[in-house]
């Protein structure tokens, strides 16, 4: 047996472990798919490079391994570390898990209007199931990453967060993933549940976060459902450890007039792989995708974003961005699908790269599969250097190399940063560019 | 001692010789005028003096301030107080012109050794220069040079010169594209730079502006060499007459 079969082995008795006690607790549908989608894993196992999905990104690092199941949160993370990771003066909906875990003691949700529900997912599945049956599990699909099934078969906790009709949220959910250095690595499968009803508005922000040392393997799924005329404002924040393995799939599900915006920002991990897939059901549904990935040492970005375009009249705007230093590796595969009655559909996608050493890589891929006549899309994919005109002309102005060449990097990346609302977010990740290039110091005061 | 003194200077661009043996001796204080038609290397002198790369210069010594200038790096030039207003700008979108101004005038001082400068001090600063070159403060969020039009361009490298205050200013072709006002604007502008201390290049092909910044000198380059030298009557007389007589002279 290979090491990589040894490891699912492992996962699976865990599974036929946990059955008893998750019988016990959990509703009797979502047993059902969670040993459907066990026996999925089983089937597939971890994906091979041979798959067309997963052809640039090799999984075998987190294969081999084996981890172990996350206690519980315990006091791995004291209230003052929080501050790390704070979003400036936000004021949050706030739910913080160690290694996975709920930690209570850390969050804080406050008074919340109407009948909005931001819970722990495994509270909710107690204690209000039937808000979850035929909800839970309907978006996300195991078609493109067996990860997704890994997740659904362990799923425990995570967020729910339910806004119903006509209501919103005045402040963002913050869910706030922390990975902690562990001696033996964990796995943690979060799931996140997000449903916007019709003309609803919330903002969330998922953010990952990892402590210096941390090798855990976090495998996050998300589902979004978005109701006619709501509009969702995603975020993933991504900065686990560079020694972190981040497996990520966000499944959205979009009504008539609504509107989805994801903001995936990737500047942590030793291997990171996130898949944004949305499907736009209904005429006069936009999506826009704006994204972010700078590996630099040996880290390994992967983005998988799939738009399917189901109805006529609705559109979709996708910007991601790559700086690649070191020996950084980045993937990044953007598939437009236009059904073929999605007529007058407009489609516009791009993903620009900064090549900054000569061992760094990227593949990056459009890819437009379109079944309908009357459309407008168009897709740019670019890898290239820094402008020489322009280190040059700052250099005239007394700028050294080292911080011309920072500003332009930064300046690159910020095009993709500036398009986020939120100001403390917008200006926590341009400090944590900027804490990424050499000559950061100086940089700090221009940002 | 002189400010700039440049002797026997050949370049090359892609292995193709440019400039072709060019004295100069520039001291403080002094305004000087290249002229010359198109093509005749005005910009690759320009260039060379900032120390662009590609632009390989094949003979000859250029000292700035008794120092050799071809041997420093292009921050160093400019740290030096050496700075060229370039005949095309660069356009920088994503850093803000602001950015630029306080990255440059930080590293000026420095180079001096005095502490960062105030933000607040900064922004009078630039305030006050912003007037000068009757520019709108909104200038200063932009990205540099970005959708800048032809005269905003200009006015934005004379900006920066009053903020930078260099030495030695090099102007190349500052004049192109600019309207009566706008030209007015930039050459009071540079003239409020003039001073017993700091010498002026200015680059160009038509003498109209040197009827705002007279000039001490005026050279006339022709294919890489500098074919004659006066004083600013020179320059009146190419305007009279163009360039032809003056390189039939000189062929002669
Ligand atoms: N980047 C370049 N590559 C090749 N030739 C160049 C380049 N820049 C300028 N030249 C050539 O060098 C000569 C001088 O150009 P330039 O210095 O721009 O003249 P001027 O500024 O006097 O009009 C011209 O023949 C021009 O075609
Ligand atoms: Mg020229």
């Amino acid at each position: 047996m290979s090491a990589k079969q040894e490891s699912r082995a492992v996962y699976l008795e865990r599974f036929e472990a946990d059955r008893a006690a998750w019988t016990e607790a959990l509703p009797e549908w979502l047993m059902e798919k969670k040993r459907a989608a066990a026996e999925v894993f089983a089937g597939a196992g971890f994906p091979d490079p041979r798959h067309e999905e997963w052809k640039y990104t090799n999984v075998r690092p987190i294969a081999r391994k084996v981890f172990q199941p996350a206690g519980e949160a315990g006091t791995r993370v004291a209230p003052p570390d929080l501050l790390e990771w704070s979003l400036g003066e936000l004021d949050l909906i706030d739910l913080v898990f160690v290694n996975g875990r709920f930690a209570p003691e850390l969050s804080s949700v406050g008074d919340l209007p109407g009948d909005v529900q931001v819970r722990e997912l495994g509270e909710a599945l107690r204690e209000m199931p039937e808000r979850l049956e035929n909800r839970l599990g309907e978006i996300a699909t195991f078609e493109h990453s067996s990860f997704a099934a890994f997740n659904t078969a362990f799923v425990e906790q995570g967020a729910f967060i339910d806004v119903p009709a006509e209501t919103k949220v005045d402040k963002p959910v913050r869910l706030l993933f922390v990975s902690t250095a562990e001696p033996e690595p964990v796995v943690c499968h979060p799931r996140v549940f997000v449903s916007a009803g019709m003309g609803a508005m919330v903002e969330v922000i998922e953010q990952y976060v990892g402590q210096p040392e941390a090798a855990n393997f976090t495998n996050a799924v998300t589902e979004i459902d978005v109701a006619d005329n709501a509009r969702v404002e995603h975020y993933r924040i991504q900065r686990e450890s560079h020694r972190g393995y981040h497996v990520a799939g966000v499944h959205v599900n979009q009504g008539r007039g609504s509107q989805f915006a994801s903001h995936n920002i990737n500047l942590g991990g030793r291997l990171a792989r996130a898949d944004i897939n949305t499907r736009l059901g209904a005429e006069d549904a936009h999506a826009f995708l704006n994204g972010l990935f700078m590996p630099t040492g040996r880290q390994h970005m992967d983005t998988h974003t799939r738009i399917h375009h189901a109805a006529p009249h609705t559109t979709s705007e996708e910007v991601y961005r790559g700086v690649l230093s070191g020996h950084g590796r980045g993937v990044f595969k953007g598939r437009v699908l236009v059904a073929q009655d999605a007529q007058k559909i407009e489609a516009h996608q791009s993903n620009d790269n900064l090549l900054l050493s000569r061992d760094a890589e990227v593949d990056t891929k459009p890819e437009l599969e379109i079944y309908a006549d009357d459309v407008v899309c168009s897709h740019g994919a670019t890898v290239g250097q820094l402008d020489e005109d322009a280190l040059y002309y700052l250099q005239t102005r007394a700028i050294n190399p080292e911080l011309a060449q920072d500003l332009l990097t930064f300046a690159f990346a910020d095009e993709v940063v500036a398009r986020i609302p939120l100001k403390p977010v917008r200006e926590q990740l341009e400090q944590g560019i900027v804490g990424r290039l050499p000559d950061n110091e100086k940089l700090k005061e221009f940002v | 001692m002189s400010m700039l003194s440049i002797k026997d200077l050949h370049a090359e661009v892609d292995g193709k010789p440019i400039l072709k043996g060019i004295d100069l001796e520039i001291n403080p204080g002094e305004v000087h005028a290249i002229m010359g038609p198109n093509g005749s290397g005005k910009s690759t002198l320009s260039q060379v003096l900032a120390g662009r790369e590609g632009f390989e210069v094949t003979r000859g010594e250029v000292r700035f301030g008794g120092e050799d200038l071809l041997d420093m790096d292009i921050d160093e030039r400019a740290l030096a107080g050496l700075m060229l207003a370039f005949q095309y700008p660069v356009e920088i979108p994503g850093v803000k012109n602001v950015y630029l101004l306080k990255a440059a005038y930080n590293a000026l001082r420095e180079k001096r050794g005095e502490p960062e400068v105030d933000a607040f001090e900064f922004l009078q600063l630039v305030r006050e220069k912003l007037r000068i070159m009757d520019m709108d403060e909104s200038f200063l969020h932009r990205g540099v040079n970005e959708g800048f039009s032809g005269g905003e361009k200009k006015r934005n490298e004379i900006l920066q010169m009053l903020i930078m205050e260099p030495r030695l200013a090099i102007l190349d072709e500052t004049d192109s594209g600019l309207d009566i006002d706008a030209l007015k604007v930039v050459s009071d502008g540079v003239n409020s730079l003039r001073a017993e201390d700091r010498s002026i290049v200015m680059v160009t092909h038509y003498q109209r502006l040197l009827n705002y910044i007279e000039p001490d000198f005026v050279h006339v380059l022709s294919d890489g060499r500098i074919i004659k030298s006066g004083d600013k009557s020179l320059a009146l007389e190419l305007e009279e007459r163009g360039y032809q007589w003056v390189l039939e002279e000189a062929a002669a």
